[in-house]
């Protein structure tokens, strides 16, 4: 009971303490990749004890969703975090729910963030509702099939089931059917995290962004509150998709070797695909918003493929 | 239990019919008509609220109280009506919505005060629920055809109740036709059932299937989802949903959405179930796509109204679909051999019932109290109302989210279970056709996501942001009665969606009865705290765990509040206009705007066209006036229904010559037909 008391904290205090960390390697990583020195990998950090000390700012058109809002993103994605094993095989939570708790705990967060971005009652946040929905309502059939895939193959949904299955001798790593369901969610991880090709995580160029102008009516703590749980939820997405697809190394015992391998695996699989993210950022230009329907259904029938091959490679 | 479920059945029929006449006997007082008639059915419904849960809670094996409402003066008639577990869980969505609605009725009958006759509307409202539950309780085909047509009519008479308008009445009489379509088939259908059992009581019909010639079987059961699917709203038979249930008194509306359709998934799930037989596979597969499909294109359409009423009647639809999704993959797992994967399957799907009856029932009640406070179902004329009715905003939100399907309120546990039974199905059977599980999964996550969407939408520009409308700047919140219903409702969601393992264990009789398995042994674990898809290691999920979680996570931005910000001031400002002198709600996104993309990606279906007119003085871009139409073709109407209609009046045209008003051709039609029908008979 302690023991999973500690496990609990533990993975609560990683996921918020590297979370920030992955954005600024990612925005560093990019600018070293355009010849710029680019901002401090802890610069994330010092953004966010600002941002949480600083007054706020808050409408006066808004109403009390606008205020609950940060809670609810910041809560959810940590929720959603605990659903996944991140160091170890046993994600702390996995009792509460699956895969499908998790998606649908991020569905909240996205939720209550559109609303808000209508809240203020400025043209560019309901501009920004209006996209994140019809991204996220596009993306989620791709992202639920390359699930359905994994979970069928494993039998469960539960992710830390999902992690033993394909950890064990019948692994399936390199199946066809394993490398296409990747592929489908690396897209859709790339869209869910407002990623180069859909959206664009630097700009505040009025007529581009998505994910960033839900939040422009925020200021100071809140938006601490939120910039840290999107970054969070960015982190629990790659988690799932490195853990998922590539299991090696999570800790399948409460021993200090095992934990600090685990921990080592995790952070090695988290840096090459946030190489991958840069390099798709760096090489890609952002698709105008109606091409973006294409590069998702791209992802659908990868998807479709990769199901497909479940049965038909076996 | 010592409460006679029987007795209980009665008190509240009576009740409902009291509640009618009384009604119509002092419809001269609006005021006493109101109270009268409401406060009788609000009485009748918890009544058979708690005759449905007696009789969900009769320990299995017991038969079900069998008796006759009235001795009858037909002798081939019989007025029998039979408790058993199907019956009391649908008498329990029925008292259940009925008490909520009857409450918010109370005080929204006051709109109606003076300018239309609450008695009569009081009346019809009892004799809805009354036929409904003779419906759900009846135990032979004539019972139950006689309350299927009294419920039709009277529903009639409430979507026609403001018959003045000239909208109404044609939404009146497409209901009144599509109703009766249905009715027929199942008529066409019961007597198929008849010729091989030789009875109408259900017990005869029991199983009857087994006896039929395969042929015969498909016709009835083709019949039958043409009948209920006709009554549930699944496409393209949906058409009259969306126009009847926003002109009806949103009271009304929400009893439609909320039980009259659901009386469509109750005699399929009685039909398909009990009487046709272990299902060939088509059956399955057919009901499956049907529900997929209804669940996309209801919600898709969904999105692009701007009329909050129409929308929900679209959500409908979507539900209705998603319900089906769940009873075909249980007709599939039947099929193939797999009881306790079918169990699975049905209770998703009528999980997903009672859910859609609270959610939608409380949603429609929200849209109804808006159209009270601000007189337009328009969304574009709404806003700004969160500030102005916060305790219906709260409840329209719970709603929302529920619907949406998002944890941990109700709608989502459903869905939940959909997923495992459509997931765990991929392994049922080695043929192509598993294939059907996982895609219809993943059109249901398009569906949930295009649903959240499409309620971001109908919260944020109704609720949110400044009001778009003086009506809208006016609005005050409805009275306590009304704010009552709601709350019953949205109470609802969130029990349903924090204990489903209780409920599903109020289930077991019901599984019990159509397919032999207990199924709350199988999913409930941790003491009911975690709900698992037949076994442990399939998948659990648990949202009471979820809400522990996130109560459990509040302290870390607290604690950040308390390190950090405690010396941190808030300052309230208007939101920035770009310069403009201040912010005005032509400046807010619109419903239309905010759905425009959805509205892009799919124009395939859409096909849709604006219309812009512009009158300017010097240069196109500074217009002095500006016209701005934008229009969706409804594929169904235009492309089957228009078509239709148009045969069909020409063929009456032809039809007309034999109607020549001439007596004496009339008594040779009448000979003629005599004749034909003795050679026949020879």
């Amino acid at each position: 009971m302690n023991l999973d008391v500690l496990a609990i904290l533990a993975q609560t205090a990683l996921l918020l303490v590297l979370a920030p960390l992955l954005s600024g390697l990612i925005k560093n990583g990019k600018a070293k990749l355009q010849n710029r020195r680019g901002p401090l990998i802890w610069q994330p950090y010092f953004d966010l004890f600002k941002l949480l000390r600083k007054d706020m700012v808050i409408s006066e058109h808004a109403s009390w969703i606008f205020s609950l809002t940060p809670y609810v993103v910041l809560l959810t994605a940590l929720s959603a975090g605990l659903l996944v094993p991140m160091v170890t095989a046993a994600a702390p939570m996995s009792l509460f729910g699956g895969v499908l708790a998790l998606v649908g705990l991020i569905a909240l967060g996205r939720f209550f963030l559109a609303l808000a971005g209508l809240d203020a009652g400025s043209a560019f946040g309901g501009m920004g509702s209006s996209r994140e929905m019809t991204i996220a309502a596009i993306a989620e059939p791709a992202m639920m099939l390359a699930i359905f895939t994994v979970a069928i193959t494993a039998g469960s949904t539960n992710l830390s089931r999902i992690v033993l299955a394909s950890q064990g001798p019948a692994s399936r790593f390199l199946d066809p059917s394993h490398a296409l369901a990747f592929i489908a969610m690396f897209i859709v991880l790339l869209a869910e995290t407002g990623r180069i090709p859909v959206d664009n995580p630097a700009t505040h160029l009025e007529l581009t962004m998505i994910h960033e102008a839900m939040l422009l009516e925020y200021s100071g703590r809140y938006l601490a509150l939120i910039e840290w749980g999107a970054s969070v939820k960015q982190l629990v997405l790659m988690v799932l998709l490195v853990n998922v697809f590539f299991p090696f190394g999570l800790a399948t015992e409460p021993s200090p070797v095992a934990l600090g391998l685990g921990l080592a695996f995790l952070v090695v699989k988290l840096l090459a695909l946030a190489g991958a993210v840069v390099l798709v950022e760096t090489t890609n230009a952002k698709l105008r918003l109606f091409r973006v329907p294409d590069l998702l259904s791209a992802a659908f029938t990868l998807a479709t493929l990769a199901l497909v091959s479940t049965f038909l490679f076996q | 239990m010592s409460i006679d479920p029987a007795a209980l059945l009665v008190g509240s029929l009576a009740g409902y019919l009291v509640g009618a006449v009384v009604g119509l006997l002092v419809m001269r007082r609006d005021r006493w008509a109101s109270a009268c008639s409401f406060g009788a059915a609000a009485i009748s419904a918890s009544f058979g609220m708690l005759a449905g849960l007696t009789s969900l809670s009769r320990a299995a094996g017991t038969p079900a109280p069998r008796f006759e409402l009235l001795p009858s003066l037909i002798p081939y008639i019989k007025l029998t009506v039979r408790l058993d577990a199907l019956s009391g869980f649908f008498l329990l969505i029925v008292g259940l919505l009925g008490f909520a609605l009857s409450t918010y009725s109370l005080g929204y009958a006051k709109g109606f005060f003076g300018r239309k006759n609450v008695g009569v509307l009081g009346a019809f409202f009892n004799a809805l629920l009354l036929a409904t539950t003779l419906v759900v309780v009846a135990d032979n085909v004539w019972m139950f055809l006689i309350g299927w047509e009294v419920m039709a009519l009277t529903a009639y008479c409430l979507v026609s109740f403001e018959h003045e308008r000239p909208e109404v009445r044609d939404a009146g009489v497409l209901y009144f036709v599509m109703s009766h379509i249905d009715a027929g088939c199942i008529i066409l259908g019961f007597l198929l059932l008849f010729q091989a059992s030789g009875d109408f009581s259900f017990a005869s019909l029991h199983d009857i299937g087994a006896t039929m010639s395969p042929h015969r079987r498909d016709a009835a059961f083709v019949l039958f989802l043409l009948g209920f699917g006709i009554k549930a709203g699944i496409v393209p038979f949906h058409i009259w949903l969306p126009a009847a249930h926003p002109v009806a008194p949103s009271n009304v509306s929400a009893l439609m959405s909320g039980v009259l359709i659901k009386t469509g998934i109750y005699g399929l799930t009685r039909v398909c179930f009990e009487f046709l037989g272990t299902p060939p596979l088509w059956w399955g597969v057919t009901v499956l796509t049907v529900g997929t499909i209804s669940a996309v294109l209801g919600v898709l359409y969904a999105l692009m109204e701007h009329d909050l009423k129409r929308l929900l009647a679209y959500h409908s639809i979507e539900n209705i679909g998603i319900i089906l999704m769940g009873l075909g993959a249980a007709l599939m797992f039947l099929h193939t051999g797999h009881p306790a994967l079918a169990t699975l399957a049905l209770v998703a799907g009528l999980f997903h019932t009672i859910n859609h009856a609270t959610f939608k029932g409380l949603l429609f009640l929200g849209a109804g109290a808006v159209l009270h406070a601000t007189h337009t179902r328009n969304m574009e004329d709404m806003g700004g109302l969160a500030k102005r009715m916060p305790q219906t905003a709260f409840f329209f939100l719970v709603g929302a989210v529920a619907i949406s399907a998002l944890p941990p309120l109700n709608g989502f546990v459903s869905e939940w279970l959909t997923y495992q039974a459509l997931l765990q199905g991929f392994g049922t059977t080695a043929s192509l056709t598993r294939l059907i599980f996982p895609l219809s999964g993943a059109m249901l996550a398009l569906t949930g996501a295009l649903a959240a969407a499409c309620f971001v939408k109908a919260f944020g520009i109704t609720f949110l942001a400044q009001p778009r409308s003086e009506h809208a700047a006016a609005a005050e919140e409805v009275a306590l009665s009304m704010r009552c219903g709601m709350a019953v409702l949205a109470a609802a969601c969130v029990a349903l969606g924090l204990f489903p393992t209780a409920f599903i264990r109020l289930l077991d009789p019901l599984t019990h009865q159509l397919t032999g398995v207990q199924l709350s042994p199988r999913v409930s674990f941790a003491n009911g705290l975690v709900l698992a898809s037949l076994a442990e290691n399939t998948g659990t999920v648990s949202t009471p765990g979820i809400v522990m979680m996130l109560a459990g996570l509040l302290p870390i931005p607290f604690g950040l509040w308390l390190v950090f910000a405690r010396n941190a001031k808030t300052r309230r400002a208007p939101t920035w206009a770009c310069g403009q002198r201040e912010l005005t709600p032509q400046m807010e996104y619109t419903a239309t705007g905010f759905s425009k993309p959805i509205r892009m990606i799919f124009k395939a279906l859409f096909r849709p066209r604006r219309d812009v007119q512009r009158e300017y003085d010097y240069s196109p871009h500074f217009a002095t006036k500006l016209r701005f139409e934008s229009h969706v073709e409804e594929v169904f109407v235009q492309r089957l229904y228009r078509p239709l209609q148009i045969v069909l009046l020409r063929a009456s045209r032809r039809i007309r010559v034999l109607q020549a008003g001439s007596i004496h051709a009339y008594l040779l039609y009448i000979f003629v037909t005599l004749l034909l029908l003795l050679l026949f008979a020879l």
